[in-house]
């Protein structure tokens, strides 16, 4: 089984939606414990990302990452935008030329990007971030689980958040009040998992 | 709701066109990305200041843009804050070769993308000094929060920063005086009710007709307690006297009173909580010498007020008092 690139497109195109779809509820997370609008951020931002694949369809899944990692940067703003921006930019890193990305390999792209979310955001598990659904889930991965026990853990994961105080973002200046609310990031990357789960391998 | 809008997704850009038609001999606007800067940028020879955050904060910052202020704004889209690139673009379009100085509001998102647009800049070769301002004792300052939130100590540092540029000063010195700024000022703000963004039409969040939130911050995120509405006297020192005590402000200590507006907030009403903030600095023998009173740093529609003091030294004053001539702050010119 391996992910070409027209099945990391599809992965991609499947996030356009969700985060669509979801732009109501997301923003209503963030309201609770942010400011209102992790939903129309990531939608504007992955929108863009559509319009930019459509436009000049990447050849290899490390170029497809880097468009897709350059794109969020530069128009998400917010933390979302630089640390979903570098998780892709860095899963580029590890793709290198190759065509298609084996399980393993995918893992390592995964495990990359998740390096290079913590290395700019410094949060760690337990901090009521996207960590929280991200590192358990690419942790089943890169210990070869399928990826639908990857994508458990990251539900899993996001509920772990809601008894939480959070350490990081806006969030934490809450103190207790953040309790009780599902983290925003932590649902956005569960989603994001979740069509990396439907995005066939062939 | 209703608003004075065409498109919620046209909102920052028609806004920021019409701040600069309203003032076109002071700054200009660059479009995609966008960025407001000084109508003579660059200015050679001389430190550029560069801020930036989310838009929804009007005045601040694309209104003090301009000579005795910043060279450049960058606004984000609403409580968003700016892009590298567009940083980027707007620091180089700035620079007069003498380096620049980049002041920016302790939030996550803003920081991030600071450093990574000051990294880009610094493979270009552009010297970047980055101050973080974070004012705010409503938030715990603890490993376990993302720190203090900058808020209306930023206003303070980019006039008087801006003034040392434009007098002269290089990039060490006006990054020591915004860090000496920094480490002088504190801020706390309460809320009223909420604000609305338009471009989500939703309301932050809901808050009874007797409530308030107290130590509100800048984007609609809600406070640390809610409180039962009290006398704008009872109000004012429940800010001022956490503000004296976190520094501390000491007897004898010179100080700049702020009395900002969030947005829906009638000067009136400041007016009402000056007076009362101004007695409180008195009693406990603070000697106020300069005085800011208005809507400075908003947050969208929010009834509410901040209040920040600063403590100020000889070179801080002098810089206070020198002229500036941007849209939303403007004297000796």
């Amino acid at each position: 089984m391996a992910y070409a690139v027209a099945s990391l497109m599809q992965w991609i195109t499947c996030a356009e939606e969700q985060f669509q779809s979801h732009l109501a509820e997301l923003n209503a997370l963030d309201a609770a414990i942010g400011d209102g609008d992790h939903g129309s951020n990531l939608a504007r931002g992955f929108a863009k990302v559509r319009e930019k694949l459509q436009a000049n369809p990447p050849e290899t899944p490390a170029s497809l990452f880097k468009l897709v990692g350059m794109t969020l940067i530069s128009t998400v703003g917010g933390a979302s935008g630089p640390l979903y921006g570098s998780f892709f930019l860095e899963a580029g890193k590890i793709a290198g030329e190759q065509k298609e990305l084996d399980n393993a390999t995918l893992a390592r792209c995964l495990q990359a990007g998740l390096v290079g979310i913590q290395r700019l955001g410094k949060a760690e598990a337990g901090d009521k971030t996207m960590i929280d659904a991200l590192e358990p889930a690419i942790r089943a991965l890169t210990n070869e689980a399928d990826m639908g026990v990857a994508t458990q853990k990251a539900r899993e994961g996001r509920d772990a958040t809601i008894p939480l105080i959070a350490r990081k973002g806006r969030a934490s200046y809450l103190g207790e009040r953040a309790i009780g609310h599902a983290d925003p990031g932590a649902t956005s990357a569960c989603l994001l998992l979740n069509c990396l789960a439907g995005a066939c391998p062939t | 709701m209703k608003a004075l809008i065409n498109q919620p997704d046209q909102v920052v850009t028609e806004a920021l066109q019409g701040m600069v038609m309203a003032a076109p001999d002071l700054i200009q606007l660059h479009e995609n990305p966008h960025y407001v800067l000084r109508a003579d940028a660059p200015k050679t020879g001389k430190v550029a200041l560069v801020s930036g955050g989310g838009s929804g904060h009007e005045p601040m910052h694309a209104g003090f843009v301009g000579r005795g202020m910043l060279d450049a704004a960058c606004p984000g889209a609403i409580f968003t804050s700016p892009t590298p690139d567009q940083i980027q673009a707007a620091s180089a379009a700035v620079n007069g070769g003498q380096g620049i100085l980049h002041i920016v509001k302790n939030y996550t998102g803003d920081v991030l993308n600071f450093q990574m647009a000051a990294e880009l800049l610094q493979n270009d070769g552009i010297e970047i000094h980055s101050v973080v301002i974070d004012d705010d004792v409503a938030v715990k300052d603890s490993l376990y929060t993302a720190g203090r939130r900058g808020v209306g100590a930023t206003v303070l540092a980019e006039k008087i920063c801006g003034a040392a540029a434009e007098a002269g000063a290089n990039l060490n010195a006006i990054t020591a005086l915004c860090t000496s700024i920094n480490d002088s000022a504190r801020s706390m703000g309460l809320a009223l009710s909420p604000c609305t963004n338009p471009e989500t039409g939703q309301p932050s969040f809901t808050l009874g007709e007797n409530e308030i939130e107290y130590g509100i911050g800048i984007h609609g995120e809600p406070g640390r307690q809610r409180i039962p509405w009290q006398p704008a006297d009872n109000l004012t020192e429940k800010l001022m006297l956490p503000i004296i005590e976190d520094l501390p402000f000491k007897r004898g200590d010179e100080v700049l009173l702020f009395i900002n507006g969030l947005g829906a907030t009638p000067l009136l009403e400041l007016n009402i909580v000056y007076r009362a903030a101004e007695k409180l600095a008195s009693q406990h023998g603070l000697k106020v010498s300069r005085r800011l009173v208005g809507a400075y740093m908003t947050s969208l529609d929010m009834a509410g007020v901040s209040i920040t003091l600063l403590r100020l030294d000889e070179s801080m004053r002098t810089y206070w008092d020198a002229p500036v001539c941007t849209p939303a702050l403007r004297w000796g010119c």
